[in-house]
């Protein structure tokens, strides 16, 4: 009891291609243990928000059990990342006049220059999931990362807000609750993957993270160490499987098949005029498909993908800005030659993103796939501070935990 | 140094129409001797130019020296200059587009020659009765933002001026290069890539083809619409070269890598092909394009041509509407109380007769030969609805009656696949959750 215990910290993803929970322990030195990770198929996603709240809910218990079953925890609570369409995002800025005497900044001051910013104005159907501090403006001087002792008289501050509609927030809350599960908090999912992947010196020189998702593309800029842009385009690797299916005219099944062992983002001359024989399905005869048309169909759509996001940075004036590259993650990082197509649209180095700095299954989880759910359970950790120790609820809860599993284990 | 002679009788068959090629400028001339040098007949080409050397050095027969006497052949200042010679010298000009039914000015709008000269060019050249086509290519990035913006001026000049405008943005042609191309190498490359497609646009005109399109086809797509046209030709040979050809065309720097064939309201394609041509080539070229250019009118063509073997050869003229253009002084005039100061020196009795001196065959063969009018006597208010139903529309003088048009309903629904049922991914009005190579036009084959 006098040594505080590892704090449980659980990221869960709903996705739309997989539901991947990711089990971590927050110790009280700071340092994050990747325990365990369950993984189930996900039925009821699509485009990164859920159509079938059964089938979601099935395949979330099935991620979590395994998850429960690899950490031998018993998870409690979840970080919970969302994502899809509705989400959007906005910069504001908040303003505050110092009264005191003697002009000093004060964390109260602080205080209220982001509950003065945090007033902003809000459609009644959307709901704010992170207000993120940018700089703060002392007297006119932007750049500012801590105020408090400075001399000034007017105190500003950038927030950068992402806010979703309320109602499409609540279907993944009600499918974890529907398992008896608390949420602790909704989490972007490109924000989450965005700290999974970046090193603060990343974040320093300027950098854009995309997450190709199965069903949302997710992009999140950095720059000068502060969040400045965050985005999301609801079309992913499922759309890739589409347009070949419609293209080719085969079934969905097949067109991710193709995607997954033939697919390409360029037009390479050697897969000019080639052609793939497709294997008999349900007695048909054999058919050719032209590897051509397979890698055209799906680069068109992936430069379009990235044309988007480039045209969505340029319009917010920060392409120019991307001094450390672009990282890219998710499933769609896998796709051959991704790294060169985002160089020509970024003009920057393109990485496929690696998970930085987190101990245990760090091997195993060092895969673009894996870097959302990491980053939810980074993001928890931050929302954790281990300084004061587990407080006496949290506690309790343990101990009942522990006094259960000694109930169970006979 | 003056060339006013009349230009002999053109040597192709009475039936077709005569076409004459005229460079204004460093770079038109340029471009119409690489013509000469792709097979053109000299007779049928001429230079202007400004710069007594430059014509020196000049391959054409056929050369205009603007304002010897006045700048005495070193070029002129500004293209407000070279548009005073050109009016000063607007008979000898005339002389140089008399007897052509087709006149192709073609001219590097970035010159201050070219600028000030060819819209003069292209005017007097169709008061003496000819379809004027215009070939205007804009300058490189390089050479600075007030030459771009000079050459756009002088290509708004040129759209009141001439029948058709095509412009070739050589930029776009350059950035398909490599970047270690030496500059000669790339200024040649897109005199060829021009010049091809002239050529092409004048095969289309001369030869009698299999199925004729001939230069009333090219009105129709590209007169009178205040339209911006644009040209292209592309080559090809082998087992698959309809399909080829048809990939070298949607990658084509002069249609916007394919994208002026999906947004083209008409559009003209002409074959060209040996004696071998195969109506399965047709059918497939044909075929794609028509389903690249969904809502343009297309007409088509297609000939034969012995010289080029077993190669194919495509060239398409595609249009597209340019919204209403803003009234401007420079706009055909209809006023008869201010008419404007270059109409002033021709005196209206001056109008060449129906039969002019160097025509061969006098006999209204064609139908570009037209006579245009004197501006009528208006009063201010007659002139002033007069305007604003030219701003409205067409331009007064060809102006047409809008065809009643039934639209057809798209037959085949695209269909959206697995997100047929889903909320649509709508970006910028476009549906994302179509299939991209749909959208695009990307030719599958």
């Amino acid at each position: 009891m006098f040594d505080p215990a590892p704090q449980l910290v659980v990221g869960l993803e709903i996705g739309t291609s997989k539901v991947c929970a990711v089990v971590g322990e927050h110790h009280p030195n700071g340092a994050l243990h990747i325990i365990g990770l369950g993984q189930a198929r996900s039925r009821g996603v699509r485009k990164g928000e859920i159509v079938d709240n059964t089938a979601a809910a099935e395949d979330v218990r099935t991620a979590l059990a395994e998850a429960e079953q690899m950490a031998d925890v018993e998870i409690r609570s979840v970080y919970l990342g969302v994502t899809g369409a509705h989400l959007q995002s906005f910069n504001h800025c908040g303003r505050h006049t110092i009264p005191s005497h003697d002009r000093v900044i004060t964390p109260e001051d602080v205080q209220d220059v982001v509950g003065n910013a945090r007033a902003f104005p809000l459609a009644q159907d959307r709901h704010v999931i992170h207000v993120v501090r940018q700089h703060f403006i002392v007297d006119g001087q932007p750049g500012v990362l801590d105020p408090v002792g400075m001399p000034g008289t007017r105190l500003e501050v950038d927030l950068h807000v992402v806010h979703g509609i309320t109602t499409r927030l609540q279907r993944p809350i009600c499918v974890v609750k529907s398992l008896q599960l608390e949420v602790e908090n909704l989490v972007f999912t490109g924000l989450a993957t965005s700290l999974a992947v970046l090193t603060p010196q990343d974040k320093q020189r300027g950098v854009l993270v995309i997450d190709l998702g199965a069903g949302v593309t997710d992009y999140v800029v950095y720059t000068d160490g502060i969040l400045r842009h965050t985005g999301t385009l609801a079309v992913g690797g499922d759309h890739v499987t589409n347009d070949l299916a419609c293209g080719l005219n085969i079934s969905q099944g097949r067109a991710e098949a193709l995607k997954c062992t033939h697919g390409g983002a360029a037009v390479e001359p050697e897969v000019r005029g080639r052609t793939l024989a497709l294997p008999s399905e349900h007695g048909l005869p054999e058919r050719p498909i032209n590897l051509e048309h397979l890698r055209r169909i799906m680069a068109a759509r992936l430069e379009e993908t990235l044309e988007i996001i480039a045209g969505e940075l340029e319009d917010a004036g920060l392409l120019a800005s991307l001094h450390a590259g672009v990282v890219l993650c998710g499933g769609g990082a896998r796709v051959p030659g991704i790294t060169d197509l985002a160089r020509r649209f970024f003009g920057a180095p393109a990485t496929i993103g690696r998970t930085c700095a987190f101990n245990g299954l760090a091997a195993t989880l060092d895969q673009p796939e894996f870097a959302t759910g990491l980053g939810l359970v980074r993001f928890g950790a931050f929302q954790n501070p281990t300084a004061r120790g587990p407080r006496w609820t949290a506690r309790l809860r343990q101990t009942l935990g522990q006094l259960k599993a000694v109930w169970r284990a006979p | 140094m003056h060339d006013t002679s009349p230009f002999p009788a053109p040597a192709a068959p009475p039936t077709a129409p005569a076409a004459r090629v005229i460079g204004v400028g460093g770079a038109g001339i340029q471009t119409v001797e690489h013509l000469l040098r792709l097979g053109l007949e000299a007779t049928a080409c001429a230079a202007v130019h400004t710069d007594a050397r430059r014509l020196e050095t000049c391959a054409l027969p056929n050369r205009l020296l603007l304002g010897g006497t006045v700048t005495r052949g070193l070029k002129a200042g500004d293209p407000e200059a070279a548009r005073r010679l050109a009016e000063a010298e607007a008979h000898a000009l005339r002389h140089l587009a008399e007897g052509a039914d087709v006149v192709l000015v073609v001219a590097g709008l970035g010159g201050n020659t070219a600028a000030g000269c060819a819209p003069v060019l292209a005017r007097v050249a169709r008061e003496n009765g000819a379809l004027v086509l215009a070939l205007g290519a804009l300058p490189f990035d390089f050479e600075g933002r007030r030459r771009l913006a000079q050459a756009r001026a002088a290509l708004q000049e040129l759209r009141t001026a001439a029948d058709a405008v095509i412009a070739l943005p050589t930029q776009r042609a350059a950035a398909l290069l490599d970047e270690q191309t030496s500059l000669t190498e790339t200024l040649q490359i897109i005199d060829d890539l021009l010049a091809r497609g002239v050529l092409g646009l004048l095969r289309l005109l001369r030869r009698d083809g299999l199925i004729n399109v001939d230069f009333g086809d090219l009105c129709q797509v590209v007169r009178g619409r205040q339209a911006e046209s644009c040209l292209a030709t592309a080559e090809a040979e082998g087992e698959q070269r309809a399909r080829e050809v048809i990939e070298k065309l949607a990658r084509s720097p002069l249609l916007d890598g394919g994208r002026a064939l999906a947004e083209a309201d008409a559009l003209l394609v002409s074959l060209t092909g040996g004696p071998d041509l195969a109506l399965k080539d047709v059918n497939q070229v044909m075929d794609q394009i028509h389903r690249v250019a969904e809502h343009a009118q297309v007409i088509m063509g297609a000939l034969i041509d012995p010289a080029l073997g077993r190669r194919l050869a495509v060239t398409v003229v595609a249009s597209r509407h340019l919204p209403a253009p803003a009234p401007e002084p420079e706009a055909p005039p209809a006023t008869a109380s201010e008419p404007p100061p270059p109409r002033a020196e021709f005196p209206t009795d001056d109008f060449p007769e129906p039969s002019g001196p160097g025509r061969a065959n006098p006999e209204p063969t064609g139908s570009a030969r037209r006579w245009v009018p004197p501006p009528p006597e208006l009063t201010p208010e007659q002139a002033r609805r007069l305007l604003a139903d030219q701003v409205a529309g067409p331009t007064g003088r060809r102006r047409r009656r809008p065809k009643p048009e039934q639209i057809a309903l798209p037959l085949q629904v695209i269909s959206k696949g697995r997100f047929a049922r889903t909320e649509p991914t709508v970006y910028q009005g476009e549906d994302l959750d179509t299939p991209t190579f749909r959208r695009r036009g990307i030719p599958l084959n």
